[in-house]
């Protein structure tokens, strides 16, 4: 288990917790990117001494798609929308820090507990991609506006992704792709969407949208 | 319960047997003692520097100490002896955690397991008496800048003591001595490397708080809905105002060795030359202090407590990652 | 032949974008429709062998329900020809009650609706599990713009919240596939497919099966329409224009039920059944509970077709956990599909008829629209389970098999839940159907013949299954449930 898996690990978790805690929709994007970066690096990393063709292709791909794309198109609807730079979250923010580290604490016990694989990298990854999935969730139920619930979105996919990375590590290439694809396209499709929710009700708030109801 | 360090009766029983290791540990406490008023003076001739000016030579600290000593004092008739026991009782916290820290690895003066809390509960203490002679003068703004002191320093007292935790969960001790003495700063991008980064940084971000520098309180600030720290110790004047500012000093180099003894990688084995590079780690601290106060700006009273808790964040993640490893 | 079956809608999609003369892209869009029953057709006389390693492959079970799809679709095609001239000519003079239809292009939405198809044959083709879950998510994806046809606020609600929910759920149902490929941990060669796990699901780890299970059912289950997992199908399945809406309720849902039966079927041959339709039948059950709370007094009869859908889904949920009356939920599969198209545009006629959805402003509806109005009674009477349509048939076989299993609790627990449903929604359809036309129902124009030949065709369909089951259905049914995990 070499350093730099630590270290990733540990930036990952990190993230997480910056974006509990950011402001700024921007900022809160930029984090994501980071996030994604990273866990496109992590086949690399996490089979330093065998990469062959395959991981670096993947690897390439996923850090694309996550670092440069996602953000490109996201950043693309904020600035089309307009709108308020400021996340308005229902949970204040420290709140949701306190909540991050509740969340924290239970990953790492619940992925101490899972029967795991004999890999040491899937054990040490394992609490850091639950973490991720637990915050992804949170985000988006604990935030106002649209483009904060595709964050959220977002952060839920890098986290079982990198759940997957740890375990399921003979997924064939057809189907990591077929995965990637759907997630761009979801974001993509939900950046239009958001597009045309500035465009019809003058705000980004999912609270406000609510006329149809029993 | 045994108290170690280097002064045990038994070394004094027999000088000749003094090792150089008990010599440069004895040596800390008066090197200490007078090279704390360098860390401010360092701090604000790198802030001056940052300005473009010439600013204060390094050793004004020193002059100042001994102009506010020479000075009389005058006492206002609604202060009672906690007004003055406030300074007193300060300084005298400050200079027993002084003792208790240890400089680079080397021994602290007292040491024994369990100390660490000790350590956070005399600063703890040093700080309620500043307070209350805060708000024995019966002033409305000195109440105002004590209850932002203690409000930050609910926010900070976790982050240290958790990191504090963190740091003895990983050497598996609980004396500061052994703890510091069990780290390794070379080998910290190799081994258990970032669960210390992180507690080196949410140490940063208590040492800052603690010591009232930006991005939490600015020292320099006259304007007076601006002001925490500094309100506080608005009404003391003379020898008290003197004993206020060496113990403020006390405190930057207590605080300063957590951070330093984690992250400067100077550990030679040879005491004496330890004790030297332990210093010189303490300078850079100031200085790099100073470029922070230079750079940032203070930040707004919301935003620091969110700053404090995402210190004490890092300090619970850091106790996780080493309670899971 | 597989490749024809996806091919020939995508390509036929990527054409009807393009296609700017608007008689030509309808043309193409029944043609496609035609070609796609066709082939699907061929499929029933020969299985096509497996491609893609086995990746796709049509079995009985995927032949039925793509079979169902391909037949909603046709007819969905041919109203929606009609449809979409009508909306043509109405955008001009539509102004009035903020029924404003600004209307997405037409090339969009044709695009949109073969792309659909094709993202659901790609779900019903699938044998390997993570293409299975790409071909949902696609579904999700493909899905969504066509609820936004109608330019509205509502709409965008509703398509923002179909997006979002289902598209969570589904990568909860990603979690639950890594998990699956953990619990094959002990056989590292082992190819993901539907087949193989099946074959070796001994070797499989029991703990791990069960947690993706558990996930499988929150995913898919999200998108199938389980309570409580429903919250964006009355939305969704109620804003989306009628042809959608019907395609949604009668072929999306079951592409969901289908991913979760196949997930089933590995558990049940692990010996894990009782975990597995224990689930089923206890999300079934409660489905059919929360439909019939929000059927009754139900205002907009859109929306009442749509909770109506969560009922049905809950009860193919009740009677695939069975077990024994895994095949009854096959047919009853087919039946409520082929009713649920039936109701959902004969709804569309009258909501175009009327421009209101609400049951209270609608009154008389057998003499301001005959043909509609009986229509839809006839398909109130079947989607509620009255003979001698086809429903009753499936659901008194799932009964049947309750009380087989000596599950007498809850057979009754089922039948009070029907007859809640039957009388929430008889209320409603009674009083829309009965008296003289009211204000709304005064000058109400034509109906084309586009748009009453497939609702009428259904309704033939779903008569003629209530009398008779041709051998082929059966046998299909009987196979699919035994490939889906019954007995």
């Amino acid at each position: 288990m070499n350093f730099w898996l630590d270290a990733l690990i540990v930036l990952v978790i990190l993230a997480n917790l910056r974006v509990l805690g950011a402001s700024r929709l921007d900022a809160c994007i930029k984090t994501v990117a980071f996030q994604g970066a990273l866990l496109g690096l992590l086949p690399v990393l996490a089979h330093l001494d065998s990469l062959n063709a395959r991981l670096l292709f993947q690897a390439g791909i996923s850090t694309f798609l996550k670092a440069a794309v996602f953000p490109w198109l996201l950043g693309k609807a904020l600035r089309e929308a307009g709108l308020q730079r400021e996340v308005e979250p229902f949970v204040g923010f420290t709140t949701s820090l306190a909540a991050g580290v509740l969340f924290l604490g239970a990953a790492l016990w619940i992925g101490v507990r899972l029967p795991l694989t004999d890999s040491k990298a899937a054990a040490a990854l394992a609490p850091a991609a639950l973490f991720t999935i637990f915050v992804g969730l949170f985000i988006m139920v604990s935030r106002r506006k649209a483009l904060s619930q595709v964050l959220g979105y977002l952060i839920l996919e890098n986290g079982i992704y990198a759940f997957g990375m740890a375990f399921a590590e003979k997924q064939p290439l057809l189907v990591e792709l077929g995965i990637l694809l759907d997630v761009f396209m979801a974001v993509f499709v939900m950046g239009i969407a958001i597009y045309h929710i500035s465009r019809e009700f003058d705000h980004l708030d999912a609270d406000r949208m609510s006329t149809l109801k029993d | 319960m045994e108290i170690g360090g280097p002064l045990t009766p038994a070394a004094i029983a027999h000088p000749h047997q003094l090792s150089a290791l008990s010599i440069a540990s004895s040596l800390q406490l008066p090197l200490a003692l007078v090279c704390a008023p360098l860390l401010p003076g360092v701090i604000n001739r790198v802030k001056a520097f940052f300005a473009g000016r010439t600013g204060q030579p390094v050793l004004q600290p020193y002059r100042d100490l001994l102009k506010l000593l020479q000075k009389g004092a005058v006492y206002s008739t609604t202060t009672t002896w906690v007004f003055r026991a406030g300074p007193v009782v300060s300084l005298s916290c400050a200079a027993l955690a002084l003792m208790l820290t240890p400089l680079n690895g080397l021994p602290a003066l007292l040491a024994f397991p369990g100390d660490i809390v000790l350590f956070a509960y005399v600063l703890a203490l040093g700080r309620f008496f500043t307070v209350a002679a805060a708000l024995d003068t019966g002033s409305a703004f000195e109440g105002m800048g004590a209850s932002r002191e203690v409000w930050f320093s609910t926010l900070s007292e976790p982050a240290l003591l958790l990191g504090l935790a963190a740091l003895a969960k990983h050497a598996g001790k609980l004396s500061l001595t052994s703890i510091y003495n069990e780290l390794d700063p070379a080998v910290l991008f190799v081994s258990g490397g970032p669960a210390l980064i992180l507690v080196a940084a949410a140490f940063a971000v208590v040492f800052l708080a603690e010591n009232s520098r930006i991005p939490f309180d600015d020292p320099n600030t006259h304007l007076e809905l601006t002001m925490i720290h500094e309100v506080m110790v608005l009404d003391h004047g003379g020898p008290d105002f003197g004993l206020i500012q060496y113990a403020a000093a006390l405190k930057l180099w207590v605080l300063g060795a957590l951070v330093t003894g984690i992250l400067v990688p100077a550990r030679s084995g040879r005491p004496l030359l330890d004790l030297f590079t332990g210093l010189l780690g303490m300078l850079l601290l100031a200085a790099a202090t100073g470029v922070v106060e230079s750079v940032m700006a203070r930040l707004r009273l919301a935003r620091v407590s969110q700053l404090l808790a995402a210190a004490a964040a890092l300090s619970i993640l850091a106790l996780m990652l080493v309670s899971s490893a | 032949m597989t490749w024809a079956l996806l091919g020939v809608p995508m390509f036929c999609g990527a054409v009807a974008f393009f296609l700017r003369p608007h008689g030509p892209r309808r043309f193409l869009l029944v043609a496609a429709a035609l070609a796609h029953a066709a082939l699907t057709l061929q499929t029933w006389r020969c299985l096509p062998a497996p491609v893609l390693l086995g990746y796709l492959e049509l079995d009985a079970a995927g032949r039925l329900f793509m079979s169902i799809t391909s037949v909603l679709f046709l007819a969905a095609a041919v109203y929606a020809v009609g449809f979409l001239k009508e909306s043509r000519h109405a955008k001009e003079s539509e102004q009035e009650d903020g029924f404003f239809f600004d209307n997405a292009p037409e090339a969009a939405f044709t695009g949109g609706l073969l792309f659909f198809l094709a993202t659901m044959t790609l779900a019903a083709l699938s044998q390997h599990f993570g293409l299975l879950w790409v071909a949902v998510e696609a579904t999700t994806l493909a899905s969504a713009p066509l609820i936004h046809y109608h330019r509205q606020r509502s709409s965008l609600e509703a398509a923002w919240k179909y997006l979002l929910i289902c598209s969570v759920g589904i990568a909860l149902a990603l979690l639950g596939n890594f998990f699956l490929a953990v619990a094959a941990r002990n056989n590292p060669d082992l190819l993901m497919t539907a087949k193989e796990l099946v074959g070796n699901a001994r070797t499989l780890d029991p703990v791990w099966l069960k947690a993706a299970f558990l996930l499988f059912l929150t995913g898919y289950g999200t998108k199938m329409g389980l309570a409580p997992l429903h919250t964006w199908l009355p939305d969704a399945h109620s804003e989306a224009p009628s042809v959608v809406s019907a395609l949604l309720s009668g072929a999306l849902l079951n592409c969901a039920f289908l991913a979760l039966l196949r997930v089933h079927a590995v558990l049940s041959a692990a010996g894990l059944a009782d975990f597995s339709g224990g689930l089923l039948m206890i999300f079934g059950l409660l489905s059919m509970a929360v439909a019939a709370a929000f059927i009754v007094g139900q205002a907009d009869f859109k929306r009442m077709l749509a909770y109506s859908s969560v009922e049905h889904m809950g009860i193919l949920a009740f009677g695939a956990g069975l077990g024994t009356a895994a095949p009854a939920a096959m047919l009853h599969a087919v039946n409520h599909s082929l009713t649920k198209g039936l109701l959902f545009l004969t709804a569309g006629n009258i909501l175009a008829a009327s421009r209101t959805k609400s049951v209270h402003e609608i009154r008389g509806l057998l003499r301001a629209l005959p043909f509609s109005g009986g229509l839809w009674l006839l398909g109130f009477l079947a989607i509620t389970g009255s003979p001698p349509f086809g429903p009753f048939i499936s659901e008194l076989w799932i009964l049947k098999g309750a009380l087989d299993a000596r599950r007498g609790l809850l057979a009754g627990l089922y039948l009070a839940l029907l007859a809640i449903v039957f009388t929430g929604m008889s209320s409603a359809v009674l009083k829309m159907s009965q008296g003289e036309p009211s204000e709304k129902l005064q000058a109400v124009p034509k109906t084309s013949l586009w748009r009453l030949l497939p609702p009428a065709a259904l309704a033939a369909a779903v008569l003629v299954l209530g009398l008779w089951i041709p051998r082929p259905l059966r046998e299909a049914v009987q196979e699919a449930a035994v490939l889906l995990g019954g007995r």
